[in-house]
C-alpha cells in the first residue's frame, strides 16, 4: 500500500480525533490561562493567576486519594478479570456468548441508574445490607454507604468490563497448547499460568490497566453518590469549581492537570513500545 | 525388553464416541515407534494420554514397570514435540530450550551446558538469541525437538511434527529426525497420518483405525503383508479385486476366482477356506506391463487389458489399464522401458502380469 493511500485511509479517524479530542482538549488547556469572571465565564486576556491559585490551594490530599483509588480499582479489576478472561475462552461457545452478554448488558443501562441501584442496595435499609446483617456477615449498625469502601466497590463494579474485555481479547489470541507445553516441560498448573499465560496476555493486561486507571481518574459521580465528604476525588473538585463556584478557568486548570497526568505516561509508553518493537524486529 | 512402555487395554471416550477403544501396545526401549492412521483414528488422543494431558477411562499405562496412568504431565519422564511446535513466543531460543531445566531446578551452569549441547545437536547455535517469531518453520521444529530432548526424557512423543512444513523441508527434516534418533537413542513415539513419514522413520508402526489397532508391524511387513484391507489401502497404493477362495494350498498359497480376470494364485497370512469371499490386493509397482504375452507358467498370473491413461512422474510412470470391468493401477520405473525403446501409450493392448508372492489375499469384511 502506498504512503498516500495510507494517509488517506487514516484521515477519517484523524479528523474524528481532531474534532472530538484535540480541539476540546486544547480549549480546556487554553481556558486555564484565562482570568476568572465573576459572572461564571472566562474573562478577557491571558494570565497565569489561575494556575497560581490552583497551586496555592491544597489539592495534594485529593490528588493522592484520586491516584490511590484509581490504582486500587485498577489492581482489583485486573485481578478479577484475569481468571474471568481465562475461563471465558475455555468454556463452550454457547456459555461464552451468554457470559459475555451478562458482562456487556448492564452497560446498556444508564450509568446513573446503576449507581443509584448500588446506593439503594448499600443503604442501611437496602437489600444487600439487610441480607448481610441477617447472614451475620456485618454488624447490625454497619454503614456500608458513604465511605471509601463503597466508592471502591462501585468503582470496581463499573470498570470491570473495561478490564475483562481487553483481557478476553488477548486471552482469545493466546495459543492454549502453550500451556500444555509448559506442563509437559515440568511446570505445575499455577507455574504454567504465571510463566506462560500471563506473559502471553501482557498486552491485554497493559490495555486493561490503562482503560480502568484512566477512566477511574476522572470519576466524580460515584464518589459523590456513594462516598462521604472525605472520599472526594479530583473529578469532584473540578465539578465544584465549574458548577458550584462558576470558576471555569480554575476548573479547566485542574482538568488540564488531570489530562496531562494521563497523556504524558501514555505517550511515554507508546514511545517505549515503539522503541522495543523496532529492537525486536532488527 | 519389549515392556519398556506398555499401554494396557486403554479406552478413552468423548461423549458417546470411543476415541481410543481398548488398545494394547508394547513398545521397546530405544525403539522408533509410529502411530499411523487417518484423522479421528485416536492416535493423537493416545499420544495425549501417554503425555498425561488426558486420562484413560479404562486401562493402564506403564513406563518401565511403573504405573503412570494418573500422573500429571509435569511429573512424567516424557516430553512432547507439539504439532505447530508450541514454542513460547516471549522467550528466546535459548530460554525456550532451557525452560524444562529451569522448572526441574537444574543448577544454572549445568543447564547452560546442556542447552549448548542441544543447540549443537540441532545446529541452532547461531540462532540462540532469536525469538520464535523470527525463525523459519524448520528452525522452529529443531528448537521444539531440542526443548523436549534437553530434559533427557525416557520417551519422546512427536505429534505430527512435520505437518506444518513444505514438502522439500519435510523430506530434509525426516532425515534429521532419523539422525537425531540414532544419536540420542531415546524411545520415539511418532504420531502421523502420513504413511511415507511413518515408513521411513519407524522400527515398527501401529496402524490405527476408528480407535482400534489394525496391525502392529515393521514398515516392510505392513507394506508387503498387510493383514487387512484397511492397512493395505492406508499404507501405500493398492489394487483391490473382489475374489472368492477356490483352493488353499500349502505354504500360504491360495487360488482365487476373480470373475472375468480368471483364477490367479496369490499369498495370504489369513486362515482361509475354500468358498470364502475375500479381496485380492496387488501393489501398482508389482504389476508388470508387457506388449508380448509373458510365458504363463504355473506361478505367473497374466491379465490382458487396454491402457486408458498414462501419467509421467519422472522417475516412474503410472498407467491405468482397463482389464474387463476392472481398472488396474500400474506403476513402472522409467528405465524398465529402456530396452524396448518406447513407452506403451493410451489405447494400446498390453499384458499385465505378476507373481503369486506379489499379491495378497486380505479379508473382505474389514471396512475402509
Amino acid at each position: 500500500m502506498s504512503r498516500r493511500r495510507e494517509t488517506l485511509l487514516t484521515l477519517p479517524s484523524l479528523a474524528w480525533m481532531l474534532v472530538f479530542f484535540a480541539i476540546p482538549a486544547g480549549l480546556v488547556v487554553a481556558m486555564a490561562f484565562r482570568p476568572s469572571d465573576l459572572r461564571g465565564g472566562a474573562g478577557e486576556g491571558w494570565t497565569l493567576e489561575t494556575l497560581r491559585t490552583v497551586a496555592r490551594a491544597d489539592y495534594l490530599p485529593v490528588v493522592w486519594r484520586t491516584v490511590w483509588m484509581s490504582a486500587a480499582t485498577t489492581a482489583l479489576c485486573v485481578t478479577i478479570a484475569l481468571p474471568v478472561a481465562f475461563h471465558l475462552v475455555r468454556v463452550a461457545e454457547l456459555w461464552r456468548r451468554m457470559l459475555l452478554l451478562l458482562i456487556i448488558v448492564p452497560f446498556l443501562t444508564n450509568f446513573i441508574i446503576r449507581v443509584f441501584a448500588w446506593k439503594s442496595l448499600l443503604h442501611p435499609e437496602g437489600l444487600l445490607t439487610q441480607a448481610l446483617v441477617r447472614g451475620g456477615v456485618v454488624a447490625e449498625d454497619a454503614l456500608l454507604l458513604n465511605n471509601a469502601g463503597a466508592v471502591l466497590l462501585v468503582l470496581v463494579y463499573t470498570h470491570l468490563p473495561f478490564a475483562i474485555l481487553p483481557l478476553y481479547a488477548a486471552a482469545e489470541k493466546f495459543e492454549m497448547p502453550l500451556l500444555d507445553a509448559a506442563r509437559d516441560l515440568g511446570a505445575g498448573p499455577l507455574r504454567a499460568l504465571a510463566g506462560v499465560w500471563l506473559p502471553g496476555v501482557r498486552r491485554g493486561i497493559v490495555s486493561a490497566c490503562i482503560m480502568v486507571f484512566v477512566c477511574t481518574l476522572g470519576q466524580y459521580v460515584i464518589p459523590q453518590f456513594v462516598g462521604g465528604p472525605q472520599d472526594e476525588m479530583l473529578g469532584n473538585k473540578i465539578t465544584q469549581r465549574a458548577f458550584g463556584d462558576r470558576n471555569l478557568p480554575h476548573a479547566s486548570a485542574l482538568a488540564a492537570c488531570l489530562l496531562m497526568a494521563v497523556l504524558v505516561p501514555m505517550l511515554l509508553t507508546a514511545l517505549w513500545r515503539r522503541a522495543r518493537g523496532k529492537e525486536a524486529v532488527s | 525388553m519389549d515392556d519398556f512402555l506398555v499401554i494396557e487395554k486403554v479406552t478413552k471416550r468423548f461423549g458417546a464416541v470411543r476415541a481410543v477403544d481398548c488398545i494394547t501396545l508394547r513398545i521397546a526401549c530405544g525403539e522408533s515407534f509410529s502411530l499411523l492412521g487417518p484423522s479421528g483414528c485416536g492416535k493423537t488422543t493416545l499420544l495425549r494420554m501417554i503425555a498425561g494431558f488426558e486420562r484413560p477411562d479404562e486401562g493402564r499405562i506403564l513406563l518401565e514397570g511403573e504405573d503412570i496412568t494418573t500422573l500429571p504431565p509435569e511429573r512424567r519422564p516424557v516430553n512432547t514435540v507439539f504439532q505447530n511446535y508450541a514454542l513460547f513466543p516471549h522467550l528466546s531460543v535459548e530460554e525456550n530450550i532451557g525452560f524444562g531445566l529451569k522448572m526441574a531446578g537444574v543448577e544454572r551452569g549445568e543447564a547452560r551446558q546442556r542447552v549448548a549441547r542441544m543447540l549443537e545437536l540441532v545446529k541452532m547455535q547461531d540462532q540462540r538469541a532469536k525469538r520464535p517469531a523470527q525463525l523459519s518453520g524448520g528452525q522452529k521444529q529443531r528448537v521444539a525437538i531440542a526443548r523436549a530432548l534437553v530434559n533427557q526424557p525416557r520417551v519422546l512423543l512427536l505429534d505430527e511434527p512435520l505437518a506444518a512444513l513444505d514438502l522439500k523441508l519435510r523430506q530434509h527434516m525426516l532425515g534429521e529426525l532419523h539422525a537425531i534418533h540414532q544419536e540420542v537413542g531415546t524411545t520415539f513415539i511418532y504420531v502421523t497420518h502420513d504413511q511415507g513419514e511413518a515408513i521411513s522413520l519407524s522400527d515398527r508402526i501401529a496402524v490405527l483405525n476408528a480407535g482400534r489397532v489394525e496391525q502392529v508391524d515393521t514398515p516392510a511387513r505392513l507394506y508387503e503383508a498387510p493383514g487387512s484391507h484397511f492397512v493395505a489401502a492406508f499404507v501405500g497404493d493398492a489394487n483391490f479385486l473382489p475374489a472368492r477362495v477356490l483352493e488353499v494350498r500349502h505354504e500360504g498359497y491360495v487360488r482365487v476366482a476373480c470373475e472375468e480376470l480368471g483364477n490367479p494364485l496369490a499369498c495370504t497370512a489369513l486362515p482361509l477356506s475354500a468358498g470364502q469371499q475375500a479381496r485380492l490386493m496387488v501393489r501398482p509397482e508389482k504389476l508388470l506391463i508387457t506388449r508380448e504375452r509373458p510365458e504363463a507358467g504355473e506361478r505367473v498370473n497374466v491379465w490382458a487389458g487396454t491402457i486408458t491413461d498414462v501419467t509421467y512422474f519422472g522417475a516412474y510412470l503410472r498407467f491405468v489399464v482397463q482389464a474387463g470391468e476392472t481398472a488396474l493401477l500400474v506403476q513402472m520405473a522409467n528405465n524398465r522401458f529402456a530396452s524396448s525403446g518406447t513407452v506403451p501409450g493410451r489405447g494400446e493392448r498390453v499384458y499385465v502380469s505378476f507373481h503369486p508372492e506379489e499379491a495378497r489375499v486380505v479379508a473382505a469384511d474389514s471396512q475402509g
